[in-house]
């Protein structure tokens, strides 16, 4: 298991060399840090309101009317940004020729796929740790629940890895990156809008479309709630991708 | 070292390796030579694992590639065409990483990677970037990762491609040293690479095992007789007829670009004689003048188009000629 770390940290070396990992960090500081600022905002101004009209008013919420919306703005920012990680990771290798010396080396394909995953994973991590960055304010300024933030943060943890394992195996079917840029994000897509389908339609067809949709997992865990579930869910996912991976890099070895 | 038996391997329909058979001994340094396509680097995969082969056998220290890659790929040091660095590390750092994946601890690896740094003279560069390093010192960090483990298989696919003249010679120089402690194969389409380098050769055209022998004895059994070549003043008729009577001599062939009133020929002497001497008396004798005699050894270039003439093995000769190092130990030292 020492090998999948060495590869981890190869592979995190990789995005910090290149101008990748400062621009995904950029954007998302960027934008999460322009719904925090409108999500604050706009809840000021409105508890202003509260505060003024007659007396009555229950005191807002910061998780409902803060976080939770603010969570499910950050699992659509990082939708759009996955693409830009995981799609350098083995297409790239594929291009070079460096795949030759992971498969010639005594490494098994598990670890090589683990420590690409676990590299995107901290890197994910590294973004979350931004956005934290901005939700630390809140605590200065009222008392947010903790607790129903870290299982937000549980659930994004999940649902990005989840992405990042089938980035992971879109990147080992091509040496294109561009190519494994537009498939995740393609997939990444359907999968998100997938659970739309439940605004119009309702039969077991639909249901189980929901089902399926990432981000309908997410649903629970940003309202502070673990749902078994949910977890099974994200963690069949990360599974799925992964051994697909290594489905992927034995044809590999078998075709080419 | 290594035992290839009926080794195959189909790329769709195409046969890019059709059932190759050889053995090399530990201690050896094979020459694996052939022109490209021929299915020298899909060879080496296979040895390596990186390709599992269609059909066949082949094991590495008694290891199996399919059924043991594990043990195979701890043994064998690798350097592919081209060398997979990664541009983004440093010399150092590359060759340390490499290090960890190929097994060594946490504890030797530091040691042994400023040992093999020092081997490959990649000294000076060791903190530098390998996307600023040129060609000459990139295959050498190529060779510092096969080496880093110490293996006792080193397998080089032309570890010389592309290199400057000078470059070729320092790779060929390092490719030598190293040849005590390990068994290497190389592969190349260039024949002075073997020729200088090698103790025996594998010689493989269109995916199949054209010969197996050494520089020496391929020169041998390709030659039988010697030809010699004389560049005489006088009569070249005259001269024709009395080499030709000589004893042992077989041929005798008049050639263009004789200066003027001399004449230049090419004698094959019969089946192991000797004719040198006898020439050069019957001519001195006659009264005429010997301005040169040298026998003209079959060179590799020659075996190899010999023995690949079946096909289109075009760039071949060019490519080895225009290659400007001199050392030959085979061809025509006599
Ligand atoms: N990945 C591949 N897919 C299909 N054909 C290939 C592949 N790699 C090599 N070949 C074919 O196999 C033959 C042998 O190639 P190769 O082993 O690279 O030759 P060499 O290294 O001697 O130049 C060539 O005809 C080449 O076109
Ligand atoms: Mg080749």
């Amino acid at each position: 298991m020492s090998n999948v770390w060495t590869l981890a940290k190869r592979e995190l070396n990789a995005y910090f060399a290149s101008p990748i990992a400062y621009i995904v960090m950029a954007m998302f500081a960027l934008i999460f840090g322009y719904f925090f600022y409108a999500a604050t905002a706009s809840f000021m101004s409105q508890s202003l309101r509260a505060a003024m009209s007659q007396g009555g008013a229950p005191p807002m919420n910061l998780n409902d009317y803060i976080i939770r919306p603010l969570l499910g703005n950050a699992s659509v920012i990082i939708l759009f940004l996955m693409p830009m990680i995981t799609m350098r990771l083995f297409a790239e290798e594929k291009r070079s020729g460096t795949i030759e010396l992971l498969l010639t080396s005594p490494v098994t394909d598990l670890e090589i796929i683990l420590g690409k995953w676990l590299a995107t994973l901290l890197l994910y991590a590294g973004l979350l740790a931004v956005s934290l960055l901005n939700i630390a304010n809140l605590f200065l300024y009222g008392k947010p629940d903790w607790r129903a933030l870290a299982v937000g943060y549980l659930g994004l943890i999940l649902m990005g890895g989840a992405f990042l394992s089938l980035g992971t195996f879109l990147s080992s079917t091509t040496k294109n990156q561009i190519i494994a840029a537009v498939l995740t994000f393609g997939a990444f897509l359907m999968l998100w809008v997938m659970e739309w389908i439940t605004f119009f339609s309702f039969g077991p067809v639909a249901q189980a479309l929901a089902y399926l949709s990432i981000t309908s997992h997410f649903e629970s865990f940003s309202k502070g709630v673990i749902e078994l579930k949910d977890v099974v869910y994200y963690c069949s996912f990360i599974f799925l991708g992964l051994f697909l991976t290594s489905r992927s890099m034995e044809s590999l070895r078998w075709r080419s | 070292m290594i035992q290839v038996e009926g080794l195959t391997k189909r790329y769709g329909r195409a046969t890019a390796v059709d059932h190759i058979s050889f053995e090399v001994k530990k201690g050896d340094i094979v020459g694996f030579l052939g022109p490209n396509g021929a299915g020298k680097t899909t060879t080496m995969r296979m040895l390596t694992c990186f390709l599992p082969p269609s059909e066949g056998k082949a094991t590495v220290d008694g290891f199996d590639v399919l059924e043991n890659p594990m043990e195979v790929k701890r043994r064998i040091g690798y350097l592919p065409e081209t060398p997979p660095l990664y541009p983004e590390m440093e010399v150092r750092e590359y060759v340390e990483f490499t290090g960890r994946i190929k097994g060594i601890s946490s504890a030797d690896v530091g040691k042994r990677t400023a040992e093999v740094i020092e081997r490959c003279s990649l000294g000076d560069v060791r903190n530098k970037l390998i996307a600023k390093l040129s060609k000459g010192y990139r295959q050498r960090v190529g060779l510092a990762q096969a080496l880093i483990h110490n293996p006792p298989l080193l397998i080089l696919d032309e570890p010389t491609a592309g290199l400057d003249p000078k470059q070729i010679i320092e790779t060929r120089k390092l490719i030598r040293s190293l040849a005590g402690e390990h068994t290497i194969i190389l592969s190349t389409h260039i024949l002075p690479e073997v020729s200088s380098t090698c103790e025996s050769i594998i010689i493989i055209n269109n995916g199949k095992l054209e010969a197996i022998d050494t520089p020496e004895n391929l020169t041998a059994r390709l030659q039988g007789h010697e030809t010699v070549f004389v560049d005489v003043e006088g009569p070249a008729e005259q001269i024709a007829g009395k080499l030709a009577k000589l004893a042992g001599v077989g041929r005798v062939e008049q050639r263009e670009g004789a200066r003027s009133g001399r004449a230049i020929f090419e004698v094959e002497a019969a089946k192991d004689q000797y004719v040198r001497s006898e020439i050069a008396t019957a001519v001195v004798q006659s009264g005429w003048k010997l301005h040169e005699l040298r026998p003209l050894g079959l060179s590799l270039e020659d075996i190899f188009l010999k023995l690949t003439t079946h096909d289109q093995a075009v760039e071949t000769p060019a490519a080895a000629s225009s290659e400007p190092v001199a050392e030959s130990p085979t061809g025509g030292a006599q």
